[in-house]
């Protein structure tokens, strides 16, 4: 009974903080794309005139807004596979933040609990496969809404999600050749070593290159400018979600937002140390100069978990920023880029981290 | 694994798979094949093959039965294209049907289902499932992936004909 109180205290926790991760960033982009453009921007959602206190418009209002306009289903259209679409393209992006850690340890009363909702095995594996289980959502939403606009843009939608989901595979394929696991939760304890005594080993100094290919695979994968062809309101009035209205809508929006904060979250852990605090270790700081400061097991996870959301914010508003600098590729410069840049590129990654790990790294048996 | 959670789950996969056969829709057919794959890799899991469970989700619900959609979507195959058979077809797949039965129930009578032995350590395990494939299997594995290696050739071999 515990057992299963601690397991749901945990999954609500991760969903908190995608959620939380998630406000923030549509509230960020506000913010930033008014900065870029050298424009004033969301100055009006100021409460009682603090205008910081607008970001509870974004958390709560706009939501609600969506939540309450009508639900348009438009006439022959497919209605059971209309109604599932939206939540096929969100639920497996949400579940997917199962096996992402988000903490070392917790010791309460004598139980110490993994900071990780489902300690998987297979945890990278799975988030391969839940990444392929979205592209359901967009292929339905475009077929059932019996719309020709919809279908051009699940085709393109779905294509593009098939032809970069290779190029993260194979980046992902060599941070497991480096840290020789599956489990994410061992990958980032492993980046808790120091390299020369003072350096924090995080997963980008060893692959640099699978950090690039990964993270352009993964915008790919969120949909959103420069690779926003599914959707594209100039061409394709809104794509694989045209027909939708209302909390669908919400939902569709929601799904991009969510895969954004997932790019940040395995970003983060794979390549940035998750929630490791630089010289943090589980009785507190051991800094390089021979220095310690001492912290309670409870302060030290807190700053764990503060320090994995901090990492998160920061790859969500990279993100941001990406979106709002660079203009939309052509659909051929985007299927150039997928399959004769980044696949490539990470194959030529898997061999020389195999090449380094077995001749280099591996004392001669 | 729990009796009732496999009746359950063995219950709603048989109802998948019925659906892929009966519904009259091709894209129903698809999406209840991508349901029965995916309670499939539940039930490998209560048989802690986490490994088999989470390859069936990426090859077959993740990457063949979107290709099946593909195929359906861009032929634009309308519901009224799938009959279900003639006389001769509905024969035909009932005396298979029958002889795959009678098979099932002949290799299952021989087996004794007892409980559970203790498993050995890293059962379902990755490293434990590679290992197997590395060394016992080694042959058949790379055997497999020349096959699959053909197979591409073969695809852009035909794909570049048409130019």
């Amino acid at each position: 009974m515990v057992d299963v109180a601690i397991v749901a205290a945990k999954a609500l926790v991760v969903v908190l903080i995608v959620l939380l991760t998630m406000g923030h960033g549509v509230f960020f982009e506000r913010k930033v794309s008014a900065i870029i453009q050298d424009r004033i921007g969301a100055n009006r959602a100021s409460i009682f005139g603090v205008a910081a206190l607008g970001i509870i418009n974004t958390l709560v209002a706009d939501p609600l807004k969506f939540l309450l306009k009508e639900d348009i289903v438009p006439a022959n259209v497919d209605r059971l596979l209309h109604f599932l679409a939206p939540v096929l393209s969100v639920l497996p992006l949400l579940v997917t933040f199962a096996v992402v850690p988000f903490g070392d340890v917790l010791v309460v009363g004598g139980r110490s609990i993994d900071l990780q909702a489902a300690e998987l095995d297979v945890g990278v594996l799975y988030v391969l496969a839940m990444v392929a289980m979205a592209v359901y959502g967009v292929v339905l939403a475009g077929w059932a809404s019996n719309n020709r606009w919809s279908l051009l843009g699940a085709v393109r939608g779905s294509a593009q999600m098939i032809s970069y989901e290779i190029a993260m595979g194979l980046a992902l394929i060599a941070v497991v050749l480096t840290y020789e696991t599956l489990d994410l939760q061992t990958i980032v304890r492993a980046q808790g070593a120091l390299l020369w005594g003072w350096l924090p080993a995080w997963g980008v100094l060893y692959q640099p290159l699978a950090f690039v290919v990964f993270m352009t695979a993964g915008i790919a994968e969120s949909k959103r400018i420069p690779f926003d062809l599914p959707e594209s309101e100039s061409e394709l009035v809104s794509g694989y979600f045209t027909e939708y209205s209302g909390a669908k809508h919400l939902m569709f929006m929601m799904s991009d937002f969510v895969e954004v904060v997932l790019v940040a979250a395995l970003v983060t852990t794979l390549f940035f140390g998750g929630w490791q605090v630089p010289y943090l270790l589980r009785d507190g700081f051991h800094f390089p100069g021979g220095s310690t400061v001492p912290l309670p097991s409870l302060a030290v996870t807190g700053l764990q978990v503060l320090a994995f959301v901090l990492k998160l914010h920061c790859f969500t508003l990279l993100q941001i920023v990406i979106r709002w600098t660079l203009p939309r590729f052509r659909y051929d410069q985007l299927m150039r880029l997928g399959w004769q840049g980044l696949l490539p590129l990470s194959l030529a990654n898997v061999v020389a981290s195999a090449f380094v790990i077995v001749f280099l790294q591996r004392p001669a048996a | 694994m729990n009796q009732l959670l496999f009746l359950v789950l063995a219950a709603l996969t048989v109802l998948g798979a019925l659906g892929v056969v009966l519904r009259t829709n091709p894209v129903h057919s698809a999406l209840a094949l991508v349901a029965t794959l995916f309670l499939l890799s539940v039930l490998f899991v209560g048989l802690d093959a986490q490994l088999v469970a989470v390859l069936q989700i990426i090859v077959y619900a993740g990457a063949i039965v979107v290709l099946f959609l593909f195929v359906i979507m861009l032929l634009n195959l309308q519901t009224d294209v799938r009959v279900l058979g003639g006389g001769t077809l509905v024969a035909a797949a009932l005396a298979g049907g029958l002889a795959l039965a009678a098979l099932l129930v002949a290799a299952v009578r021989g087996a004794s289902p007892g409980p559970r032995g203790a498993l050995p350590a890293g059962f379902g395990a990755t490293v434990s499932l590679a290992h197997k494939l590395f060394t016992d299997y080694l042959l058949s594995f790379e055997l497999t992936s020349i096959l699959l290696l053909v197979a591409v050739v073969g695809a852009v071999a035909l794909a570049q004909k048409k130019r």
